[in-house]
């Protein structure tokens, strides 16, 4: 049974990855985004991390994503041009994402780490609850709290100064053709 | 079903993730493909996380997935900034740092 | 007053004066720096005489008085102190030099009245006698090294004297370069003697050389023969000679002081100061010995033969200085240093009037073009019969007691050492044939057009011209003035040379054999360790000596009548008869053309393949080379920095994977 849910969550991972570096249009590669996070916010949930689960769904699928929508709406679809001017990037790319992979392979197989040969120890009730993850960050991790709360409220700034509309230099959305 | 399997796929998802910021010409498409590889990290840190017991680490991608956050705020943000001043979304058309 | 004392003071006032006319010579008008300059040497030589008499108040035995100012250096086993030694030897020879220096300034004063570097002249004149007086009064090597360096300078700077004259500046770099060979001998001596003995003193050195070393060892044979590459440079002995005809390009003054009475007699002073070294080594002593004899016998040939007035009385120099280095190899001290006296009078009378000459022939130095000038130049021509009298060594002149002193003592030391009296007779017998066919030929005769001048009352003048290629010149700063002086019409110049005159005619009285041995009894107390100094003679073989001296003088004065005066056409038909002969004595026997060939073009050839090919080739070409080298890597590097954000994600990534590899296989 939990084969059965491990391969549904991987395969859409997978495949959500994959359609989102393949698909041409960028509101495409958006959505297969988001069937990528639900899909891991599955498997979240088979490793016992329920909060971080249900997390990644409203904030990540929620938020984020929506966000990623909004803008891609606004941006339209760009035309790729399909040559290339770096050259050899079409082929070392791949080739070194898939060098990277096995390496990573070989390390992860042919470590000897024990703990993940396993599949863990008895977890004690309440693990991966809100509960617990409330009591962590409140009581262990407080500084790491409130500092992660300084950088949304930094990117939250920035996000505004980037996107203003500043009052003389901006030509009006149709005035050029040409891009700068 | 060891932890093992999880990092593998975390692994899988990081190098899909890592072609694409090299392949896409898109800043946008290149932003997703950052979020892949970001995930990919969470899936790897809450395997280890249930490996050892401790939920340290899922505390860790929580963090994490705040700062996801807050970059794709400021890299949107960049976007629609180029956007608005007519500039090409095409990556290779930004080559100032030549030389 | 010490010695000593009296010994700083000798130094001190020619360099004084030396200062005075270097940073004061925009102040002073007409003749000021001239007297300024005369005045402090004549100081100096009273101070001499003041160190002369303070030395004779000392016992015969303790008349080697050393005093140093401060020590120069100590440290790593060196001493060196700024020391002078006041001995019999160095008392002469400040007596010599000073008292000559004061008469050859006095004539200067006249002589180089309207030159237009008149005070520059007198700069160097005191700065030459200041280093003179240095080498003389030194108490150790490394003092001797300093003035024997200055002197070389001073050399230059007056040889160059007229420095728009190209053949002069070439003449002073020629003598300068000959000089620095010198210089190198006698550093490596003094470096070989430092390392053997350990001391740079003289008084240490002398006492040590009899016990460090045997007799004729290697090392000590090596040194001296060192020491006399110093000597022979700077008395232009055979083979480093050629500096000393071209350095006639200075001034007449300048030969007079320089290339006749002092700085030539430097070579002689070391030899005699160096005498425990050379008596030790008694095979360098006659090395030396026979290099003198080489040369004198050569140099008289090319006196017989060269037309250039100054050239000839240089020859005559080379010549004489032959016989003193003989006199003090083969253990003849006194006799050798008596010659030097003697000789510094005569030659500078010699050449003043030759200057005096030369003035009246409007600047021209070839004895062809002259003649006659007996009526017209009274008081010139009379001096310079006394001097070439003393130079021929007629009987009962100065000459005449120092030359055949020499020989007399070659003879009685028997042996082998009769051969330098043989040669020494044959020399001079054409010594005295010289020395008047510069009187036949400038004197008698017709008249020539400038003398006629003259008897009328009024000096020739031509245009400037340098007298040896006759290139026009003009009378600017580094020419010489456009006023010519004889000794007829300028008081300082007849005052100078009637002393110089009187003391040819007198100077040696000092040493009449049998009768009074001033000299030789006044230097016995410099040479007090020496095995051959009290080796003389009997009076009466002297006196023989002194006769066959005498005869030969004056069969070679009638010969040099009668090839002048009586059948005029004599030496024109020697001449033509003995054509290879005569080319060989008037081309100075090719020694010029030889070293140009064989060391000057060699060397030249070197620098110029060092520069094309050791300097642009090779260093320029790996400099170039390493540039290109870094040049290149930059361009590849820069290859890398293409601007596109995904290159760089690429390069990153790329990166990453090899850091990963290299661990994984690490890990194995």
């Amino acid at each position: 049974m939990i084969y059965v849910a491990f391969f549904a969550g991987a395969i859409g991972a997978v495949g959500g990855a994959i359609a989102v570096i393949a698909m041409r249009n960028p509101f495409y590669s958006v959505l297969a985004l988001v069937i990528h996070l639900v899909a891991l916010a599955g498997l979240f949930l088979l490793l016992y991390a329920q909060f971080i689960a249900a997390a990644q769904i409203v904030v990540y699928a929620g938020a984020v994503m929506v966000l990623y929508v909004f803008v891609a709406a606004y941006v339209g679809a760009v035309e790729e041009p399909l040559w290339e001017p770096i050259p050899g990037q079409r082929f070392l790319a791949p080739m070194l994402a898939a060098a990277l992979l096995v390496e990573l392979a070989i390390a992860i197989l042919g470590t000897g780490l024990s703990a993940i040969d396993s599949g863990g120890p008895t977890l004690p009730g309440g693990f991966g609850t809100p509960n617990q993850i409330g009591h962590l960050l409140l009581e262990q991790f407080l500084v790491v709290f409130e500092a992660a709360s300084m950088l949304l409220l930094v990117a939250a700034v920035g996000a505004v100064t980037l996107a203003a509309r500043s009052r003389k230099r901006d030509e009006p959305d149709r005035a050029r053709e040409t891009p700068a | 079903m060891t932890v093992t399997w999880y990092v593998v796929l975390s692994a899988v998802l990081f190098a899909i993730g890592a072609g694409g910021v090299l392949i896409r010409r898109s800043p946008l498409v290149i932003l997703l493909c950052l979020e892949l590889m970001l995930n990919a990290g969470n899936l790897a840190l809450v395997a280890f996380s249930r490996a050892h017991g401790n939920a340290e680490g899922q505390v860790f991608a929580l963090i994490v997935m705040v700062v996801a956050a807050c970059e794709v705020v400021v890299g949107l943000g960049l976007i629609v900034a180029m956007y608005r001043r007519r500039l090409t979304l095409n990556v290779d058309d930004m080559r100032s740092l030549k030389g | 007053m010490s010695p000593t004392a009296w010994g700083w003071l000798v130094l001190g006032f020619p360099l004084a004066g030396f200062l005075v006319n270097a940073f004061g010579w925009r102040v002073m008008r007409g003749r000021t720096a001239g007297w300024i300059a005369t005045i402090a040497i004549g100081l100096a030589f009273v101070c001499a005489i003041g160190a002369t008499v303070s030395l004779l108040g000392h016992s015969e035995s303790d008349r080697e008085v050393t005093s140093s100012l401060w020590t120069y250096a100590s440290a790593a086993g060196l001493d060196i102190k700024i020391g002078i030694l006041v001995d019999p030897l160095s008392a002469f020879m400040i007596l010599v030099v000073s008292g000559v220096s004061t008469l050859i300034h006095l004539y200067s004063v006249a002589y180089l009245d309207s030159d237009r570097g008149y005070s520059r002249y007198f700069a160097y004149l005191n700065f030459f006698v200041f280093s003179m007086l240095l080498l003389v009064l030194a108490g150790n090597f490394v003092l001797l090294i300093m003035g024997w360096a200055f002197v070389g300078f001073a050399s230059y700077a007056l040889i160059s004297f007229w420095y728009r004259r190209e053949t002069a500046t070439k003449a002073g770099m020629k003598a300068f370069v000959i000089n620095v060979i010198g210089d190198v001998g006698l550093v490596l001596a003094t470096f070989f003697i430092f390392r053997e003995l350990g001391s740079f003193d003289y008084l240490t050195v002398f006492r040590e050389v009899p016990q460090h070393f045997s007799t004729n060892s290697g090392v000590l044979i090596a040194i001296c023969l060192l020491l006399l590459v110093g000597a022979f440079a700077k008395s232009a002995q055979l083979p480093l000679h050629t500096w000393l005809p071209d350095a006639m390009e200075g001034p007449t003054p300048v030969s007079a002081l320089i290339h006749a009475a002092t700085m030539v007699t430097a070579g002689v002073y070391l030899i005699a100061r160096m005498y425990v070294l050379f008596e030790q080594a008694p095979t360098a002593a006659d090395i030396s010995a026979f290099i003198g004899l080489a040369t004198l016998i050569f140099a008289a040939t090319c006196a017989l033969a060269v037309t250039d007035l100054k050239r000839i009385i240089a020859y005559s120099t080379i010549s004489q200085i032959g016989y003193m280095i003989v006199g003090v190899s083969i253990g003849a001290y006194a006799a050798g240093m008596f010659q030097l006296m003697t000789h510094a009078f005569f030659k500078a009378l010699l050449f003043m009037a030759a200057g005096s000459v030369i003035s009246a022939m409007a600047g021209t130095q070839d004895i062809n073009r002259m003649g006659g000038l007996r009526k017209a130049m009274p008081i010139t021509s009379k001096l310079m019969i006394i001097g070439a009298l003393a130079l021929a060594a007629f009987p009962f002149m100065s000459g005449f007691f120092s030359k055949d002193e020499i020989l007399g003592y070659a003879i009685h030391r028997g042996g082998f050492y009769v051969i330098f009296a043989i040669g020494g007779y044959f020399a001079a017998l054409l010594t005295a044939f010289y020395a008047f066919r510069i009187i036949f030929r400038v004197f008698w005769g017709k008249p020539v057009p400038e003398a006629q001048e003259l008897e009328h009352g009024h000096l020739a003048h031509a245009p400037p011209e340098n007298p040896l290629t006759g290139e026009e010149e003009d009378t600017d700063v580094g020419f010489p003035g456009e006023e010519h002086h004889i000794a007829e019409r300028d008081r300082p110049m007849w005052l100078a040379m009637s002393v110089l005159g009187f003391l040819s005619i007198f100077g040696g009285v000092v040493e009449i054999p049998g009768l009074d041995n001033v000299v030789e009894n006044f230097l016995a107390g410099s040479f007090l360790d020496s095995k051959l100094y009290e080796n003389l003679p009997t009076v009466a073989a002297d006196w023989g000596g002194l006769a066959l001296g005498g005869l030969i003088s004056i069969v070679g004065i009638s010969l040099a009548y009668f090839a002048y005066v009586r059948r005029p056409g004599t030496t024109a038909a020697l001449i033509r008869r003995f054509g290879p002969l005569y080319k060989l004595f008037v081309n100075k026997w090719y020694f010029d053309e030889l070293y140009d060939a064989v060391i000057y073009r060699p060397l030249l050839a070197v620098g110029r393949f060092c520069n094309d090919v050791v300097e642009r080739v090779v260093v320029q070409g790996i400099v170039a080379a390493a540039v290109d080298v870094v040049r290149g890597v930059g361009v590849v590097v820069r290859g890398a920095q293409s601007g596109f954000v995904r290159a760089y994600a690429l390069l990153l990534i790329g990166g990453f994977a090899a850091l990963g590899l290299y661990f994984l296989i690490a890990a194995h």
